[in-house]
């Protein structure tokens, strides 16, 4: 059976690489990379398209420019994507989670035809989760969340899922649109030679303009008053010595405290 | 009259909602609806106007069995129609924060997940969440009429029920079942642990060399009458379960003490325990982060100072 498959991939900034000044974080010359879940969810494309034996697996990616995207792409398609299509737009360049549902969305339409939709659960750096029950809202499609196993078969696509306290399993037709938690697999690491040849993979790009959108649709919903690293007053008291001077030193530090309850 | 509406799935936390939101709703002269949906609906419902809900919206209706996402969305948005609210009050369980974007992409409506701060600013609801992973509190307000928000459990307490009831209404809702059908649903294995509420944590991270010296881990959860967590990392290695996972992609707690064993203290584990009263911390390396945020710390091989620090609970 032949499966087209399109992943949403979010660029997010590398978040070891942030430093906290002044409680603000410094954003600037921070590398961008694909997020985490959404290489979990090129894992599962490309092993679901493998077993179909037929098919490909579309990357798609919304970003304000170039540059933030480039690393991002060239990576998934490393891994072995098909094809990659951009939405490259100024207006893109401080969205909320419903803009670029919004975005992605009129991608997917503009794309036409698929057969799954897979979306990381939450993003790397934000993890609101909005994006893909958002865009499964706008294309009218059934939706699953938390994959840690997606099969093709019975009526459409099974999915078992994580939740808080148990685990499903759900059957929907396709297309679907499914998020996926990093259980569900060990995302590859590309060969050197698939990094080659990642160069060579169509790549389309579009503007807000080629789906019918202009910067209005994709406007935020939400403000931001303030991003802060939390304030920490912490005592810092460190103990000296040998192992067990130091182990004394600490419960007794911790008795003191009234913390080691009976 | 605008409205505020509540809803979760889990009886805790629509409670939870409801006495908070009764406290926004008298504040901004509103009124406080709740919504009950499914099998049980209608049991829920008086709980709920105990804790202050003026009308429970109650739908027992056959679409909302297996409680489907697309469904749950389609109800809360008619209900909401009907309830006149402009803020939709959600819990961010897993289910609940799946639910809320879709509610809000149908509402036209902004949404925040994983809100662990609300409070009112000039009659403005201003919600709280982490961003970049954790690095950052990001406090959010939303410009749409309607506004939906996905508030973790437990950032409320719970009110003692009051001698009120909420009106019981029927809700004319017209709902299609999903297309998505529930095969199966079964608990999660494993004994359950319940970091958020534990009063002593002991957290371990890959400082720990190999699986079988998680034995010595669990003597010094004993010792130390606490839990056991760890970090993703160690959980990945299959170590220990992910119910024990504190951070970002786990628990977030807030014990009197929380004891850092062998964690270096990533900004994705740390944001788990950035509540706790007293942190402590064991670590080789003098310049791990972790003990930035330690009020306590020891440098040492763990290897040395866990037995020692045993030994000496033991002893007092």
């Amino acid at each position: 059976m032949k499966l087209d498959i399109v992943v949403c991939v979010k660029t997010n900034p590398d978040l070891q690489m942030i430093r906290i000044k002044n409680r603000e974080p410094v954003m600037e010359a921070i590398p961008f990379k694909a997020g985490d879940l959404e290489k979990n969810a090129v894992e599962a494309a490309l092993q679901l398209r493998d077993s179909a034996g037929e098919g490909k697996v579309v990357v798609l990616v919304v970003a304000e420019g170039n540059r933030k995207v480039r690393e991002t792409v060239k990576e998934v398609l490393a891994m072995g994507a098909d094809e990659a299509v951009l939405v490259v737009d100024p207006a893109l360049a401080n969205p909320d989670q419903a803009g670029v549902a919004r975005a992605l969305a009129a991608a997917l339409q503009k794309i036409g035809s698929f057969d799954l939709v897979l979306f990381g659960e939450g993003s790397t750096d934000n993890y609101t989760g909005q994006v893909g029950p958002r865009v499964a809202e706008i294309l009218g499609l059934p939706q699953i969340g938390y994959a840690r196993k997606i099969t093709i078969g019975g009526a459409g696509v099974l999915v078992e899922r994580s939740m808080d306290d148990s685990i499903e399993t759900l059957e929907a037709p396709l297309p679907a649109a499914v998020t996926v938690v990093s259980e569900i697999n060990e995302p590859r690491i590309p060969s050197l030679m698939n990094i080659m040849k990642a160069g060579k993979k169509p790549v389309e790009e579009w503007g807000l303009a080629d789906l019918g959108l202009d910067a209005a649709a994709v406007a935020p919903l939400r403000a931001v008053l303030s991003n802060l690293a939390e304030e920490q007053d912490r005592k810092h008291i460190m103990f000296e010595g040998g192992a067990a001077e130091q182990a004394a030193a600490f419960v007794n530090a911790l008795i003191k405290e009234g913390v080691l309850g009976r | 009259m605008a409205d505020i509406l509540v809803y979760s799935e889990k009886r805790d936390a629509a409670l939870e909602l409801a006495f908070k939101a009764k406290e926004f709703a008298g504040t901004l002269g509103m009124g406080l609806a709740a919504a009950a949906l499914g099998e049980g609906a209608v049991a829920a419902a008086a709980d709920l106007g105990a804790h202050g809900a003026d009308r429970v919206f109650v739908s027992e209706d056959a679409a909302l069995e297996g409680l489907a996402v697309d469904t749950m969305a389609d109800a809360l948005a008619q209900i909401a129609k009907e309830a006149g609210a402009t803020i939709v009050l959600v819990a961010s369980t897993r289910r609940g924060k799946e639910l809320a974007p879709r509610l809000a992409q149908k509402l036209g409506a902004g949404c925040v997940t994983d809100v662990n701060s609300l409070e009112l600013r000039d009659g403005d609801l201003v919600a709280g969440r982490y961003a970049l992973g954790g690095n950052t509190v990001s406090l959010e307000t939303l410009g749409t009429e309607i506004k939906v928000l996905a508030v973790m459990p437990k950032t409320f307490e719970i009110g003692a029920p009051t001698a009120g009831v909420g009106q019981v209404v029927t809700p004319a809702v017209t709902l299609q079942p999903s297309a998505v059908k529930l095969v199966e649903r079964r608990a999660k294995e494993g004994d359950a642990v319940n970091l958020e509420d534990a009063e002593r944590i002991l957290g371990v991270g890959r400082g720990f060399g190999k699986r079988e010296d998680m034995e010595l881990a669990e003597q010094l959860t004993a010792a130390l009458g606490a839990e056991l967590s760890c970090t993703k990392g160690l959980s990945d290695f299959g170590w220990l379960g992910e119910d024990r996972i504190i951070g970002l992609s786990g628990a977030k707690t807030k014990p009197d003490l929380y004891v850092a064993v062998g964690i270096s203290g990533q900004i994705q584990h740390t944001v788990g325990i950035s509540s706790a009263k007293l942190i402590a911390a064991v670590n080789t390396d003098k310049d791990a982060p972790i003990f930035q945020l330690a009020d306590y710390g020891i440098v040492g091989d763990l290897y040395e100072v866990v037995p020692a620090l045993i030994e000496k609970l033991k002893s007092v």
